[in-house]
């Protein structure tokens, strides 16, 4: 039985998110900056003090390695953060908490202690922010085995992993974006629960001559290719990863089985980015699909620059990934 | 359980004991090249974290850094399981996959065995807010070294501690040295306890050479926190024998220093205050000597004759479901 679906915005969908999770277990909360008082610097836990209080909803000083280490703390012992890091450029501070004390923590102790964290926040470059606050972290964090990782692009599925990564019994970065907050989509109604599975890729749209792999930002510049490319009679299939940890290779291997040719749109750096660990695997277990070499978009390999026309030659965009299709396909 | 103040002082030197046998046992064996990684040893330093858990209740939560066996040996961890560790056997309180810095018995609340220097005070502020959270009246035991106090995650920890009233006591073994390098030349304060003042938290010391001091002076820091939770700093102001850990001569001290604290060892004293009051015989030290002494022994056997953690198990310990 499923209601009428409702356009909200991405910022949005987390918020309910939030709310739902906060509702269903008391042992839920969310620490971080500027998230009670504030209501969120991006305004995603916008309502949250006044609904649940300030023992739930949490400001801290900025201390990242403090607020992230206290987190993984209560966490050892059953509670179920939602630590929201205003960046996950700042998350380098407290790179140490989430890699060494939510990462190996389960290991390390034999199995006895699992740490059930979220981190969430903003990921990737925004716009003109510098090189400091624009930092795409997901293949740093992918490297680390015990660490589960989603790039929800949609408020649908925005809200479903954030769900989804709270319930989960490891720690978990849903990495957001901040050009994506106010972008809208279509969703489920409110009173209908939400869940989508960590590790499970979705077609955003069907093609038949080339495989987009995209994730987060590059899938709205992925979409925007596909629809320019279909007036060049080029029909592009395009698949959004939704989670980069664990990889969802079925969904790859199947989409580049039926097109045999891709371009991975990503929105890190080409150098031991997302897109080279996509790449290996192709070749490795679907070599004689490939009807061209695999091409990659990403950012240029350079810390990114504050001018806007700079940033711009940096960024991937559906102009590049137009090309890249092209290129591919001959064409 | 006992209240704290009815925990037999002569129970107490014989975990000490046990402590002491038990490391000795580490090194050998660690010389013999059946513990590899790095070992560090707590010879010198008993009395401290048996007089604080002296002080605490068996569910108050501990958690420590990488000179980590005698906070476990202390929270009731069996000599056989630490040893176990230090072989890698699967038997080891942490399956064999934490090693000598990573020991950790959740059943008796020791929560690590953390070495990245600082950085599990934090997560102390972690373990306190939970217990906050869900209205516990439990303590959290953070014990660090001197070398951690100029960490920034230990800064911020006492900040977030203070803010946020948590029922943590921030306990520093001053033993002198962070690995081979002073308190004078690593910290800008003449006191530690002093770094306690700059957050609001209150500070105390005692001599970690006297269980006695340590115990009392920690009860009197808990009561406090179980009545009203806060947080609270407690410099213990220690030495260790052994170098930072087995490889390291610890040339940068002088023999002189060594003997002097020797001569204080915390051992020694206890037995001879316990002996001066009527409650210890000569014999009964000796019996329970023996007794460390071959527990300590029989923990080797155990270690040497327990299987590895098999290979197939490799991805077990990743995720959990």
């Amino acid at each position: 039985m499923s209601g009428e679906m409702r356009e909200i915005t991405y910022r949005q969908a987390l918020s309910e998110a939030l709310g739902e999770e906060l509702e269903r277990d008391p042992n839920v909360f969310l620490m971080g900056e500027e998230v009670a008082q504030y209501n969120g610097a991006y305004k995603v836990s916008q309502g949250l003090l006044d609904r649940f209080g300030p023992k739930r909803i949490i400001d801290t000083p900025i201390s990242e390695n403090g607020f992230a280490g206290m987190g993984v703390g209560s966490a050892m012992v059953g509670l179920r953060p939602v630590i929201e890091f205003m960046t996950f450029s700042f998350s380098l501070v407290a790179f140490d908490q989430v890699v060494n004390n939510a990462t190996n923590m389960l290991t390390m102790s034999g199995g006895q202690f699992n740490i059930p964290i979220t981190f969430r926040g903003p990921n990737g470059p925004a716009h003109q922010l510098g090189a400091t606050h624009s930092h795409a972290t997901e293949c740093l964090y992918a490297n680390f085995p015990g660490l589960k990782i989603c790039t929800p692009a949609t408020p649908r599925d925005a809200k479903g992993l954030l769900k989804t990564a709270i319930r989960d019994n490891n720690p978990v970065l849903v990495l957001e974006s901040e050009l994506l907050y106010s972008s809208k989509g279509m969703i489920e109604p409110a009173e209908q629960e939400l869940l989508i599975p960590l590790g499970q890729a979705e077609l955003k749209r069907e093609g038949t001559d080339v495989t987009i792999i995209c994730y987060a930002q590059t899938v709205p510049l992925a979409l925007a290719a596909a629809q320019a490319l279909e007036e060049e009679e080029i029909s592009a299939e395009v698949l959004d990863l939704r989670s980069i940890k664990p990889l969802d290779h079925e969904a790859i291997f199947n989409s580049v089985a039926k097109t045999h040719r891709v371009v991975i749109a990503e929105q890190d750096r080409p150098y031991c980015g997302i897109g080279a660990e996509i790449c290996y695997r192709i070749q490795n277990e679907i070599f004689d699909e490939l009807d061209a070499p695999i091409a990659r978009v990403s950012q240029e390999d350079v810390p990114m620059p504050y001018n806007e026309r700079l940033e711009k030659a940096v960024l991937p965009s559906a102009e590049k990934i137009v090309a890249a299709v092209k290129k591919v396909c001959n064409a | 359980m006992p209240a704290p103040e009815q925990r037999d002082e002569v129970e107490m030197l014989s975990l000490m004991l046990l402590i002491r046998r038990f490391e000795e046992r580490a090194s050998q064996q660690y010389q013999a090249q059946k513990i590899g990684g790095f070992c560090h040893l707590y010879i010198g330093q008993e009395a401290v974290v048996v007089g604080a858990i002296a002080a605490a209740r068996n569910d108050d939560y501990l958690i420590t850094a990488y000179r980590d066996h005698a906070h476990a040996l202390a929270r009731g961890t069996t000599a056989d399981a630490c040893m176990a560790e230090l072989f890698g056997k699967a038997t080891g309180c942490s399956r064999g996959l934490g090693g000598s810095m990573h020991y950790f018995d959740k059943a008796n609340h020791m929560y690590g065995g953390h070495a990245i220097v600082g950085a599990h005070v934090p997560l102390a502020c972690g373990l306190a807010f939970a217990c906050k959270y869900r209205e516990e009246d439990r303590v959290t035991l953070c014990f660090f070294g001197d070398g951690a106090i100029n960490q920034g995650a230990f800064h911020e920890a006492l900040n977030l501690a203070a803010l946020l009233k948590l029922p943590v006591i921030f306990i520093c073994e001053n033993n002198l040295f962070a690995m081979g390098t002073s308190v004078e030349r690593s910290t800008s304060l003449k006191e530690i306890v002093d770094r306690a003042e700059g957050y609001d938290i209150p500070g105390v010391v005692a001599d970690g050479m006297n269980f006695r001091d340590v115990r009392d002076k920690l009860s009197e820091v808990v009561d406090s926190i179980r009545k009203d939770p806060h947080p609270a700093f407690v410099e213990i102001r220690t030495y260790r024998y052994r170098g930072h850990s087995m490889s390291d001569p610890a040339s940068y001290r002088t023999k002189e220093q060594l003997e002097q604290y020797r001569m204080d060892d915390p051992i020694t004293r206890l037995r001879a205050q316990l002996t001066r009051e009527g409650k210890l015989s000569n014999e009964q030290f000796d019996a329970m000597d023996k007794q460390a002494k071959e527990t300590a022994l029989a923990s080797v056997k155990f270690a040497e004759e327990s299987a590895e953690p098999p290979v197939e198990e490799l991805y077990n310990y990743t995720y959990v479901g």
